[in-house]
């Protein structure tokens, strides 16, 4: 079942324009991953898809009793105030508010949920800690667990390892894979494309005048993905490829 | 001290400035917060245009004037500041100072005996009983909303784009806080005046940010602080003749401020010290 579909979107800023006619889908269970190098529109994707910008034309059409109270989000740019007064827990509690009507207070399950949370994140440890005087990696860590718990069906990411160091990014990787073996759909934009491919079922490279959409498998044989995926290509499909083992004409 | 409670006018001052303090702090957090501190003073100046008008035309209560204007101008402000296109610090500095200018022109031009000084320090003889009603139905409301909502409130300003993505209705929010504020401004400015009004809506929160780090007691702090210093003003200003109670409460204000600033500043040399 279709949770997503964007139709002939086109999407930019007052007289600058983003993309058109892109179309893709995005079903229960998916795990797409949006490459495509900087400026190439995957955060103005995201925004679109989440309804934080309108589209010139086409649309973004949720499904399958999809909502936003099921979305959790995760931004690239944290222009978030510097000296705001919070505490680590608070903000990654309120990742849960868009499935409550009245919010004064969380139940014990939300509480017990965002712990588990915060501990598969590496957030514990600091969770009474005030969120202005964390480390940025350690903010984007909270700011995970916050989309974490926001998600009920889908999840989208954008960049959500850009601050991380490799051990919370492999960590945050497998946190990731195992909430969509659990069904949760995942849209994450990522330039760590070798991950990309290992993970994703979908993958979406969007560049300046022409996009890909496809499964990973098809994406690794299209002009797209052979060009930058010619050395540590884990799938067997790519064994023909006789260019293996350098990338010095990336 | 206890000769207040037998001058009526008094036992109003204080019921109403409790009231309006406590939606100026809780209120104030949201806006400072959220960079909307020049939309408290844009508010009130078009609030004083608008009661110099209500004068001049003479309407029985100047309060059915302004609180529809100021409610308007409250929607606007809000959606220049949200554009970003716009430079909103710039467009609320004209508005308001045009408001204040078509108010002083209104009120000199007519010759009628509307007290300038009165609408720009404030006077506790103003306060009336409809001043008591709409400040009792307002306080309640805004108290009400934040039981409610207090979480949201928070995960509004903390992050409104991502409120807004996972389902919250931002723009519900904002217009709620707009409109209290509005009304609490008008409210507000009658006792305090016009170029105080802003002041007991920015500093409680800012005083409380000096030394809290949690949101929940950044509020529960700045009523605190807001409640305190404008009893402590009028209490003040009924003891010293010819001092004006907005002066008063601002400069209670200031103090405690300044009070926080040297604590927040103890505590830092404090944990260098013990690093
Ligand atoms: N707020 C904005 N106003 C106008 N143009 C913008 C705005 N944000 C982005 N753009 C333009 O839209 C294009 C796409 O930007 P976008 O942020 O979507 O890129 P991206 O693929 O996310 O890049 P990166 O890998 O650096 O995150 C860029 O050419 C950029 O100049
Ligand atoms: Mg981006």
């Amino acid at each position: 079942m279709a949770l997503l579909k964007a139709t002939d979107l086109k999407i930019g800023y007052s007289n600058n324009v983003v993309f058109e006619n892109l179309n893709f889908t995005v079903n229960a269970g998916d795990y797409l991953c949006v490459v495509g190098e900087n400026g190439s529109g995957k955060t103005t994707l995201i925004k679109g898809i989440l309804g934080l910008l309108q589209p010139y034309n086409g649309q973004v059409e949720y499904s399958d009793g999809l909502s936003r109270n099921h979305i959790g989000y995760l931004s690239q740019q944290q222009k978030l105030s510097k000296d705001f007064p919070a505490s680590v827990s608070e903000i990654v509690m309120s990742g849960f508010l868009n499935n409550r009507i009245i919010a004064f207070n969380y139940t014990k399950q939300e509480r017990n949920e965002a712990m588990r949370i915060m501990q598969r994140t590496g957030v514990d440890s600091f969770r009474k800690k005030s969120f202005s005087e964390l480390s940025g990696g350690q903010q984007q860590r909270v700011l995970l667990a916050r989309a974490l718990c926001a998600a009920k069906k889908l999840i989208l990411l954008d960049e959500p390892t850009s601050a991380l160091d490799p051990l919370a990014t492999a960590e945050f990787y497998s946190v990731v894979k195992a909430l969509n073996k659990e069904g949760m759909a995942v849209i994450m934009v990522s330039h760590d494309i070798t991950s990309a491919v290992r993970n994703a079922s979908h993958i979406l490279h969007l560049s300046s005048d022409s996009y890909f959409f496809g499964t990973t498998h098809e994406y690794m044989h299209s002009s797209f993905g052979s060009r930058l995926l010619i050395s540590d290509c884990p799938c067997d499909a790519c064994a023909h490829n006789t260019k293996r083992g350098g990338r010095e004409d990336a | 001290m206890l000769d207040i409670f037998r001058y009526p006018f008094m036992v109003n001052a204080l019921i109403v400035g409790i009231l309006i303090a406590v939606c100026c702090a809780l209120l104030g957090v949201v806006l400072v917060l959220k960079r909307y501190s020049m939309i408290g003073d844009g508010l009130s100046h078009v609030g004083f245009g608008a009661l110099s008008i209500a004068a001049v035309l003479n309407i029985s209560s100047p309060l059915y004037l302004s609180l529809p204007v100021v409610t308007l101008a409250a929607f606007f402000l809000l959606r220049i500041t949200e554009n970003s296109r716009i430079n909103a610090d710039a467009a609320i500095a004209v508005i308001s100072s045009s408001a204040l200018a078509i108010g002083v022109f209104v009120a000199s031009i007519n010759g009628t005996n509307i007290n300038l000084q009165q609408y720009m320090f404030g006077s506790i003889l103003s306060v009336g009983k409809s001043d008591i009603i709409i400040s009792v139905i307002l306080s309640v409301f805004v108290i009400a909303m934040y039981l409610l909502f207090y979480n949201k409130i928070f995960a509004v300003t903390f992050d409104e784009d991502f409120a807004k993505a996972t389902g919250l209705r931002t723009g519900f929010y904002n217009t709620v806080i707009s409109l209290l504020t509005a009304i609490t401004i008008v409210v507000g400015m009658r006792m305090l005046g016009t170029l105080l009004i802003s002041a007991m809506i920015i500093f409680p929160s800012l005083t409380s940010m000096r030394v809290c780090k949690r949101f929940i007691s950044v509020v529960i702090t700045s009523v605190l602080v807001s409640v305190f210093c404008v009893v402590s003003g009028l209490l003040t200003s009924f003891t010293v003749t010819d001092v004006p109670v907005g002066a008063t409460i601002v400069i209670f204000n200031l103090a405690v401020f300044l009070v926080f600033l040297l604590i927040s500043a103890i505590k830092n040399a404090a944990a260098k010290k013990n690093k």
